[in-house]
């Protein structure tokens, strides 16, 4: 029956049906809910690991344990995972190995815009790019087959507008699939000898693959009227295409986006007068055009920034753009993402403000600190960086007295990248001072558990990584935990440990107020005739304070009465409501 | 049947995603083909969200750009304003009238404009602004705000009561579905 399907539930139909049955990836929008979803059928064993490069080894090694496996990560996790990756391309599979990975065109959750196929090329394995979530289910089962049938890992390439619109989709049965592992050195074990073996494979493989795209109904030619023109394009690019132009000109649909099809490309480009490659992000397709000796248009014509839509397809191909609707105010304030009121962060980031203290930052909801009124971190670069980062700074001060530098990392994002970094802390003996967030879950992509909660990806109790005992195991001698709800408290740690002559963790530790089990205290109350209207509350960006008449006002309905603005409050203007 | 644009915007976490799903639904039923896409991950953290619905014989792309969209259905009278360009010539905005302020208004470095759907109205626009949340919290909760504007959207489709019921009951959990049943007609007949 037909269904309605996001891009990344397609996906994890498609691991469902093609008897996928281990699933290991690391949340990263837009990739998260593949997992998620996957999750769900009683078939499929699916974790969180605590990053992508263990998600890929650990899918790795279920492949070669004969069971289909998939592990799957947003753009920049395929960068951690890009080293088993280069690897795994060598050795092959036993079992089919797929991994999804999902770039963000546009940034709408990202830190960088970059463009994964590059890594198809890199690694010299095939990747399929599905347009909506009909392909998004089928080429995830396709791509199991070419997997074991051509020995080789399989990247499926997602990006925002697949992963997450939802489309039709028909949904078929589970087929089951096993095989037995049988040890094969010459194969698994990447030693010299047998890597010097392998590449020569690897090539000869790209070549049958190169071979099988010539002819696969994947990459698709379809007619047009008007041979001017002739477009090549694969994923919401090819959607905003057909938008624009319908059956004018003749388009080739990439669905295997590496290796190529030479001959298809070659033929194509011949049956019209211009060819034009339309594709987001990165020349791809175009320099692959360019290097069979094509003349072609594209990032001459077409923007390597930002996402496309079919306006912008048509004005490039001097189409018809609508009008567009009238414009109603000159000034309309933008409504940019905020810190959530009751968020435990916020009154962290206000006594690092308070301080001037630079705090190199990370990945994950208190990257919102940055903003103002806030604006309490100095940097934002990957996964782990602040830890690592804190690290080159305070060394590179070289103990000045005045040192005021902390790292700020999440509890998930600690756990997957910020471990290694404490440890170089530890063992090169830096005086940094680390500041772990923990809010109890992996709060930015939408409430995943870690290592450090206590829940697995099924939802069932199970090892909770204690942050506290692991600090000190690497080496760290001073580890303290703070409420970031009290202001005084959080202060003086701070202080302290900044001021410390050796390095020190201190655990901010609240849950995520967003969560179901976390109970809200009443709404605090403003006592109109004491605000001054001095502001002070005002220093915290909480979306529950406003100023209403020169004084400070609580919306009822967001306010989760934790207390910190009453605490910046001289004149006891605002209260916390009495206990019943 | 050309492609009918429909576009849901507001401010995260003021549940779109229920709209749109509830929308899907009814429009599966009916043999459409749809495109629906959703904003998750960083903007849903209380910044402006928008999603969109397609529906015709074939959707294409899953977004919809300038000067397209048939219907802007807002939770906010801002984000109504906000996204004006995207309305086709004819095209119509269907609003809740609530006002939710954002962050540079709330730290006083941005004003709220004054009489948004008097300026919509006057830039042309044919503006249906009504006060959603009171009828959601008369239908037993707040948070039904997006059931009362698709009750509210409905009245201009052919689709019969009972269609958009039977989508309803297929969307929400049992326990919730007489308050949102209540909630869609107070919007509907609103």
């Amino acid at each position: 029956m037909k269904q309605l399907m996001l891009g990344n539930e397609a996906v994890a139909r498609g691991l469902y049906e093609a008897g996928c049955s281990f699933v290991s990836s690391y949340p990263g929008t837009p990739s998260t809910e593949i997992t998620e979803a996957v999750a769900k059928y009683q078939e499929v064993y699916a974790e969180w690991a605590p990053n992508e490069k263990v998600a890929m080894e650990a899918a790795f090694g279920a492949c070669l344990a004969g069971k289909r496996s998939f592990c799957g990560m947003k753009h920049v996790g395929l960068n951690v995972a890009a080293d088993p990756l280069f690897t795994i391309a060598y050795t092959g599979v036993n079992a089919g190995m797929v991994i999804a990975v999902a770039d963000d065109a546009g940034m709408h959750s990202s830190q960088n815009e970059q463009d994964s196929r590059h890594y198809a090329r890199a690694a010299k394995i095939p990747m399929l790019e599905p347009a909506d979530s009909a392909e998004a289910l089928a080429f995830t089962k396709l791509a199991y087959d070419i997997s074991e049938k051509f020995d080789t890992p399989v990247l499926v390439k997602m990006c925002t507008r697949v992963a997450h619109s939802q489309s039709v989709v028909e949904p078929a049965e589970r087929v089951e699939f096993s095989k037995t592992y049988e040890k094969n050195p010459q194969k698994y074990i990447m030693m010299p000898g047998n890597a010097k073996r392998r590449h020569p494979f690897v090539e000869e493989r790209t070549k049958a693959l190169a071979d099988w795209a010539e002819t696969a109904d994947i990459n698709r030619v379809e007619e047009g009227s008007d041979h001017s023109r002739g477009i090549i394009t694969s994923s919401t690019s090819y959607q905003y295409v057909k938008e624009v132009c319908g059956d004018k000109y003749p388009v080739l649909k990439l669905g295997m986006i590496w290796p190529m099809p030479e001959k298809k490309i070659r033929d194509f480009a011949a049956s019209v007068d211009e060819l034009v490659v339309v594709e987001e992000l990165d020349s791809f397709i175009e320099a692959h055009c360019l290097s069979l000796g094509l003349k072609v248009t594209g990032k001459d014509t077409f923007p390597c920034i930002d996402e496309f839509s079919q306006n912008l397809v048509a004005a490039k191909l001097n189409a018809a753009v609508p009008e567009t609707g009238a414009k109603v105010a000159d000034m309309i304030p933008a409504r940019p993402p905020v810190m959530c009121a009751g968020c435990p962060h916020r009154g962290l980031f206000y006594t690092l403000a308070k301080n001037k203290i630079t705090a190199l930052g990370d990945i994950g909801c208190y990257t919102l600190g940055a903003v103002p009124p806030l604006g309490a971190l100095d940097t934002t670069i990957c996964m782990g960086a602040s830890i690592s980062g804190a690290h080159g700074f305070t060394k590179a001060q070289n103990g000045a007295a005045d040192n005021k530098t902390v790292a700020v990392i999440g509890d998930s994002t600690f756990m997957h990248s910020g471990i290694t970094g404490l440890v170089n802390v530890a063992y090169n003996e830096s005086n940094a001072t680390i500041i772990i967030v923990d809010n109890s879950i992996t709060g930015m992509t939408g409430h995943q558990q870690n290592p450090t909660t206590g829940f697995n990806l099924k939802g069932d109790p199970c090892t909770k990584i204690d942050l506290e005992t692991l600090c000190r195991a690497v080496g760290i001698r001073r580890v303290r935990v703070v409420d970031p709800y009290n202001l005084a408290e959080t202060e003086t740690a701070i202080k302290e440990e900044l001021a410390a002559p050796e390095a020190s963790v201190i655990i901010s530790r609240r849950p995520c107020a967003l969560l179901k089990y976390v109970k809200h205290n009443k709404p605090v109350r403003v006592e109109s005739d004491k605000c001054r209207s001095c502001k002070m509350c005002m220093k915290i960006g909480c979306p529950a304070i406003s100023m209403k008449d020169n004084k400070a006002t609580i919306d009822n309905t967001l306010c989760t009465g934790c207390g910190v603005c009453a605490q910046l409050c001289k004149f006891d203007a605002i209260q916390a409501a009495k206990e019943d | 049947m050309q492609t009918k644009n429909i576009m849901i915007v507001g401010v995260g976490g003021q549940g779109s995603l229920l709209a749109s799903k509830l929308l899907g639904r009814l429009l599966l039923t009916k043999g459409y083909d749809i495109k629906v896409s959703e904003v998750h991950g960083m903007s849903q953290r209380g910044g402006s969200v928008v999603t969109y619905v397609r529906f015709g014989d074939k959707v294409y792309s899953p977004v919809i750009d300038k000067g397209e969209a048939d219907y802007i259905v807002s939770f906010e009278l801002l984000e109504a304003a906000r996204w004006t360009e995207y309305l086709r010539k004819g095209g119509k905005i269907v609003t809740n009238t609530q006002q939710i302020n954002p962050m540079p208004v709330i730290t006083g470095v941005a004003e709220y404009p004054a009489d948004l759907a008097e300026k919509m109205q006057a830039a042309g626009i044919q503006v249906d602004a009504f006060d959603a949340l009171s009828l959601a919290e008369q239908a037993g909760s707040a948070k039904a705000v997006n059931i009362v504007l698709m009750g509210h959207l409905s009245r201009n489709f052919d689709f019969t009561l009972e269609e958009w019921l039977d989508a309803i009951e297929k969307s929400v959990p049992a326990k919730f579905l007489e308050m949102n049943k209540k909630a869609f007609i107070l919007g509907r007949e609103a």
